[in-house]
């Protein structure tokens, strides 16, 4: 059985550097590193200290507010140092990898055979429950709290974004048996989204319910996807996987070990040839970033993500612990003469005031990190609609959230959406305002003052 | 070392100065600031504020060099050193240099004028509070002169602007948190704090005024009459013009809202640059429409005499009420102000009927000054975030009706 899901109102960001269909093993990482902010709202617990041996999916931390939720070692090694900031805050584990990888064993793993409880707690003490996301909110899923239905979409419209039907070839049976594992902790469906004409291997599991999506970005959102087929209503809630995480759930649950091997593309206008790796999640970017990508002392901005969500690294960073791919786009940090008034050709834009980029609809543009301007009160109206396609009104919930009134963000419906879901506006916004940062303090405040 | 490396060292070496944001608005006038996104989106659109506001005055500049000949074109006439331009936009009678340089150098102070008091008033209000200096009254600044008579003196179109933008936007916050449109503002409070210069028969052509008082004086000259085509409707005269001449703008009024072809024109622009919504201009004209089907129905109908005072006003046809007065100029570019307009897309249709239905509704029935279209934007400025209120709840309703369904 399958669905058309067909999304109107977006835009496809179309930029160079599109990562050619190769991929190569990276240069295997010296140093590992997790980051507990890439797991929002969690307060790490730490399990080992400096100087404790672990092996690959050993637990390193867990959740304060709930203690089952483990998150495990990338590789097997020692944890050489665990940094700091204000309050004690801990910013980053640091493992240095063995030479030789020893993986904590799991087990097979019957699936047909389990209950549900035995999945989840299956799925908590082997550290692959982070990849398990929930709206409302967008944080890592309570597992006390079963959800209507599972999302997944297989469909990447971001700008640059990493093509899934490439990096999931071959996975069949350990995407299939994740599904299984999944499909058993809820009531409702598991929904799974691909390209319509795309050639996914998700498109021949069994299990789900299955969904063509077409359209310009953001139909591949797993927000519009949810928006459109089974919203999330007040008290309810649905889990979202990334389906490069299904993967590693898979091989856990059919293996016993935690592989946290994942394809990652390298993209952007920086990068000398754009192509995809192989390496680990918390992966030192260098060993990735230099190889025919950028030269050592250039002026770019590395993103762990896409140009629209990601998260801006240091050359010496690390790859965050949900991205599959690495942006490298050039710093935008210069002035340019009368830039505000001249015809821009070389940009894009959604209007048509003296911005000509409406003529070029299939041109591949080279941004950078410039905002094109300054931080503004909201002024204009009626932008931000033409690229965001849920049922929502985007503006009214922007400006409920700024000023803290809760029961009006609950009801223009902040449990639907994720800052992910904002980030088109935010791109096409006028005034600059930093709506993903102002979706992600709303949902904060909700989930702090409403739980 | 260039200019632009000067321009950063200074603004470097000033950072937490309090009168950086002086320095700031025209440093980023001559050069797009060096800024860069943080986390978030990692790039963005080409377009900011600045371009937005100048894609409006660009769509305005046709009506201000227009208004510019209009001006000389109709003190000409009337003092019999033109000759009458009817029927052809490109008539050589109109666009002279003669024609040209008077209504220029009666404009251009106009403009300046408003531009330096409202600018000055945006640049110390930035520095108190500590913000950049919005873009907000390059668009006001250039329709405040557009919508007044030309005569106007300007120590009381700058005491109208201190009090529009001071008591329209400042109090309320700044630019993109007024509820009133700032132009209209400045408008209505020249309109009701100085009558005789912005109503009447003696204001709308140049000198008109000037000669009456000479007339008055005891000297031997021909009156100028600086009756507007809506005054003269309003008496229950014959308007007096062409319809074609109506169209084309050759007609007394305030200095940029006689031309409706050109207002015409920079309303597709701005419709085609997505900068202006054609929701609004449409669902305006379609509300100006109906109403003026209305009151010829009335007329038709025999409800009301030839001796009814609404009679002329009444009596015009439909159509021809888009085309004089301010209703084309203030639904282009007035209605259309995003701050004080409707937001959403549903509330704009009705928004803008209302505008175009109220204002030829204020037109006839007003019996102090013939014209609408200032007090119907005005009051909808008002209405619209009420609009929008029952919009948005439209929106909430679906929401909880879903849940319902689930629920139940």
């Amino acid at each position: 059985m399958s669905n058309d899901i067909r999304i109107k109102k977006g835009l496809d960001i179309k930029l160079k550097g599109e990562a050619e269909k190769t991929s190569e093993k990276a240069i295997v990482s010296n140093f590992y590193t997790l980051r507990p902010e890439d797991f929002h709202g969690v307060i790490p617990k730490l399990i080992s200290k400096v100087g404790t041996k672990v092996k690959a999916g050993e637990p390193v931390f867990f959740d304060k507010s709930n203690e089952t939720i483990k998150f495990t070692s990338p590789v097997s090694g020692e944890v050489l140092e665990i940094s700091r900031g204000e309050k004690r805050k801990i910013l980053a584990i640091k493992i240095q990898a063995d030479k030789e990888q020893t993986y904590q064993d799991y087990g097979k793993f019957d699936v047909n055979a389990a209950d549900s409880e035995a999945i989840k707690s299956h799925l908590l003490a082997s550290g692959c429950w982070p990849f398990v996301k929930q709206r409302p909110y967008d944080v890592i899923a309570n597992p006390d709290k079963a959800p209507k239905a599972i999302f997944i979409s297989g469909y990447a419209s971001a700008p640059l974004a990493a093509d899934l039907d490439f990096t999931l070839q071959g996975k069949e049976a350990e995407l299939q048996e994740a599904i299984t594992a999944l499909g058993k902790l809820t009531e409702g469906k598991v929904h799974v989204s691909v390209g319509k004409n795309g050639t996914s291997p998700l498109a021949g599991l069994t299990g789900v319910t299955l969904h063509n999506v077409s359209g310009p970005h953001p139909s591949g959102n797993v927000g519009t996807q949810i928006n459109k087929i089974d919203p999330v209503n007040k008290g309810e809630v649905v889990w979202t996987v990334n389906p490069q995480d299904l993967v590693i759930i898979g091989e856990l649950l059919l293996t016993g070990k935690f592989n946290a091997e994942r394809i990652v593309a390298l993209v952007g206008s920086s990068v000398e040839k754009p192509r995809y790796f192989v390496t680990k999640i918390g992966s030192e970017v260098a060993t990735i970033v230099y190889d025919k990508g950028i030269a050592k002392d250039s002026h770019d901005r590395i993103i762990s993500g896409n140009v629209l969500s990601g998260k801006q690294i240091k050359p010496d960073g690390h790859l965050d612990y949900y991205s599959n791919v690495i942006s490298i786009i050039p710093e935008g940090d210069d002035y340019e003469f009368f830039g505000w008034n001249k015809p821009i050709f070389n940009k894009i834009s959604t209007s048509r005031a003296f911005t000509f980029s409406w003529l070029t609809p299939k041109k591949a543009y080279d941004l950078n990190t410039n905002t094109n301007g300054e931080h503004r009160a909201f002024v204009t109206t009626g932008t931000y609609e033409e690229v965001f396609p849920l049922d929502i009104y985007p503006m009214q919930v922007l400006k409920a959230c700024l000023y803290k009134d809760l029961d009006e963000m609950e009801a223009l419906g902040m449990y639907e959406v994720a800052p992910e879901d904002f980030a088109l506006t935010e791109f096409v916004c006028v005034s600059k305002q930093p709506h993903q940062k102002i979706i992600r303090e709303g949902l904060d405040l909700m989930l702090k003052e409403i739980g | 070392m260039g200019l632009k490396e000067s321009l950063h060292n200074f603004k470097e070496k000033n950072k937490d100065k309090k009168w950086l944001p002086a320095f700031s608005a025209i440093h980023t006038f001559l050069y797009l600031p060096n800024e860069t996104t943080h986390n978030g989106t990692h790039i963005k659109v080409a377009d900011d504020l600045k371009r937005t506001m100048n894609t409006v005055i660009m769509a305005m500049v046709p009506c201000l060099i227009f208004g510019m000949f209009n001006a000389g074109y109709q003190h000409n006439i009337q003092v019999g050193e033109a000759q009458a331009a009817a029927g052809s936009f490109f008539s050589s009678e109109f666009w002279t240099m003669a024609n040209f340089m008077i209504g220029f150098w009666k404009i251009l102070p106009l403009v300046i004028v408003s531009y330096g008091v409202g600018l000055g008033i945006e640049f110390i209000f930035a520095i108190i509070k500590g913000h950049e200096v919005e873009e907000g009254y390059l668009v006001t600044g250039m329709l405040v002169p557009l919508i007044v008579p030309v005569d106007i003196p300007l120590w009381m179109l700058a005491v109208a602007v201190i009090f529009g933008v001071v008591i329209g936007k400042e109090v309320f916050g700044g630019t993109g948190m007024n509820i009133l449109n700032p132009a209209l503002t400045i408008r209505a409070f020249l309109f009701f704090a100085y009558p005789t210069w912005m109503s009447g028969d003696k204001v709308w052509v140049e000198g008109a005024v000037e000669r009456t008082n000479e007339i008055v004086g005891g000297a031997n000259l021909d009156a100028i009459s600086g009756e507007t085509i809506l005054g003269s409707l309003a008496q229950g005269k014959e308007a007096g013009y062409e319809v074609m001449d109506m169209f084309l703008g050759f007609i007394p009024g305030s200095i940029g809202e006689t031309s409706t072809l050109l207002i015409l024109l920079g309303g597709l622009f701005l419709v085609f640059a997505k900068i202006g919504s054609w929701r609004i201009m449409l669902s305006s004209a379609l509300g100006a429409i109906v109403m003026g089907l209305i009151f010829n129905q009335v007329v038709d109908s025999g409800w009301i005499t030839e001796s009814s005072k609404f009679y002329g006003l009444m009596s015009t046809t439909w159509w021809h009420h888009l085309l004089i007065g301010g209703f084309a100029f203030g639904t282009v570019f007035m209605a259309t102000d995003p701050v004080t307009a409707s937001q959403t897309n549903k509330g704009k249709w009705i928004y803008g009927f209302l505008v175009g239905f109220i204002s030829i509704l204020i037109r006839v029935f007003n019996p102090a000054y013939p014209e609408g279209v200032m007090l119907a934007i005005l009051l909808m400025n008002v209405f619209a975030p009420t609009i929008d209120h029952y919009v948005v709840q439209g929106n909430v309703k679906q929401r909880m009706k879903r849940l319902k369904a689930k629920t139940a």
